[in-house]
């Protein structure tokens, strides 16, 4: 049996234990905190990758992303060839204040024109300065970050994966042929 | 003792006054910042917040000062000085150091000091009753129901200690004081102590105020500079207490080259005391008041009455 008392002794010991360790308090103004991998902190735009294909915007669940667009018809690339159309874009704009970071945009991009950056320092007094125009978005650009590294025991990425099974295809294709000659 | 004299030592019991509470309070905001893992006030006065309560003290001062409609507004204006000033005065008859060092040796010191302490918790009492609030009431009341359970044991554990010295004086008490007092009087210490937190209303004895529950008690309508003076209350009250259980039951000056350096010794033991009470109200929870009533009539009046037996005993047995 414990000890009458033996229980507030322990309460008194916790605390001065946690007296003598270090502080858990995150200096966040004066020292920048260490962001994981994959940060969602804004979304930056590439828009030199950007079709207007319009599915980040159809695809947000806030509605937050603005695209305005025109058609310009490009002349024939040779003589005598069709004149094509193509879509240039006018505005893209997202609304932070409404944006709830779940990245759909980023992930349903056909283009990889979206991508995120885990800066988070762009509060603003007017909720109106949330809504980040193209060129703003293309400033967070600069702050976007090499993709981090697989883990060592990942899956094979599917690019990487693709690109090697249809090597090996060619190779065995080849050595057919070359039995047969 | 001539009027400079006189002037220079309530001088420095003023100067004394006005610091260690202040010293105490920042010494919560960190020591309770560090045992919950948080660093505390960083940022007030430049080098760790210690400017802190010099911040906090500005803004209360600039804050209205707010009489509710109802209130009985001689009474409700007043209490914060009734709380306050008391421990002032307490503080003049708490001996620092050997040789008269001490404000004014007071013949029945143990009587006043106690007295006069009582008082400071009639400023909540005061404070409750003329909001015209149901929380300050009820704080007012708890205050009151605190100070009738606990009023006693701490009488009862200071007489014990005035009966191993044969004197009620505190200057007297220290000139008899004898290493072995320490572990003689421990239980009346433990006693005395523990008392003396609840009526301070400090935690875990602090269902009085209890902010979760009845938002603040009797304070519960003080603003500004008034509220201020309610915590500042506090603090000195813990200075108050840390010094007369040190000067009671630990020997005061008492200490190596206690000659020259008494006065460092008292507050030393003062400041370990006020850190243990931090260190408790850090450590434990609230206390219901039916515990709160239960621990004082059940275990600290018991506790404190056989105290005094065993000082009479070994008081006769080594005459």
């Amino acid at each position: 049996m414990a000890l009458p008392g033996s229980g507030l002794a322990k309460g008194l010991a916790v605390t001065l234990r946690t007296m003598t360790r270090r502080t858990v308090t995150a200096h966040y103004p004066d020292v920048q905190p260490e962001l994981p991998p994959r940060s969602r902190g804004v979304i930056g735009l590439f828009e030199e990758n950007c079709t207007v294909c319009m599915l980040c915007a159809r695809e947000c669940p806030d509605w937050c992303i603005y695209i305005d667009s025109h058609k310009e018809t490009v002349p024939p690339a040779a003589p005598g060839g069709r004149e094509r159309s193509r879509n240039v874009l006018d505005r893209f704009a997202i609304d932070f204040a409404l944006c709830m970071y779940c990245g759909i945009c980023v992930e349903v991009c056909p283009f990889d024109a979206l991508f995120w950056s885990p800066e988070f320092e762009y509060a603003e007094t007017d909720i109106r300065d949330l809504t980040h125009e193209r060129d703003r978005l293309r400033e967070w650009m600069w702050t976007v970050p090499a993709p981090p590294p697989l883990d060592p025991a990942a899956e094979e990425p599917k690019e990487i994966a693709a690109a090697r099974k249809a090597a090996e295809k060619r190779q065995r294709e080849a050595g057919r042929q070359e039995g047969d000659a | 003792m001539d009027v400079l004299d006189v002037a220079w030592r309530l001088l420095a019991v003023l100067l004394a006054f006005l610091t260690l509470p202040l010293l105490v309070g920042q010494t919560e905001h960190k020591v309770m910042a560090h045992m919950q893992g948080r660093v505390g006030p960083m940022y007030a006065g430049g080098f760790h917040g210690w400017a802190q309560l010099v911040a906090d003290g500005v803004k209360f001062a600039q804050k209205e000062d707010i009489v509710p409609a109802d209130a009985d507004r001689g009474i409700f204006r007043l209490a914060p000085a009734v709380a306050l000033l008391p421990y002032l005065l307490v503080l003049v008859a708490i001996p620092v150091g050997p040789d008269g060092m001490v404000g004014q040796a007071v013949d029945a010191g143990i009587f006043f000091v106690l007295a006069v302490m009582g008082v400071g918790v009639l400023g909540s009492l005061m404070g409750g009753w003329a909001s015209a609030n149901k929380f300050s009431l009820l704080g007012g009341l708890r205050t009151a129901a605190q100070l009738m359970a606990y009023e006693l044991p701490l009488l009862l554990a200071a007489a014990s200690v005035a009966m191993a010295a044969g004197t009620v004086s505190l200057t007297g008490i220290l000139e008899a004081f004898q290493w072995w007092w320490v572990p003689w009087q421990i239980v009346g210490a433990f006693v005395f102590f523990t008392a003396g937190l609840a009526e301070l209303q400090r935690p875990p004895f602090d269902a009085p105020v209890a902010d979760s529950e009845i938002i603040f008690g009797a304070y519960t309508e003080y603003t500004g500079l008034r509220f201020a003076f309610f915590l500042l209350a506090e603090y000195a009250g813990i200075v108050v207490l840390s010094a007369l259980t040190a000067v009671l039951f630990l020997g005061g000056w008492h200490g190596p080259f206690a000659g020259d350096l008494g006065w460092l010794w008292t507050l030393l033991k003062t400041a370990l005391l006020a850190f243990v009470v931090i260190w408790l109200r850090v450590s434990y929870p609230r206390l219901r008041e039916d515990q709160i009533q239960r621990f004082a009539w059940t275990v600290l009046v018991p506790l404190a009455l056989l105290q005094i037996a065993l000082t009479g005993v070994i008081k006769v047995v080594i005459q």
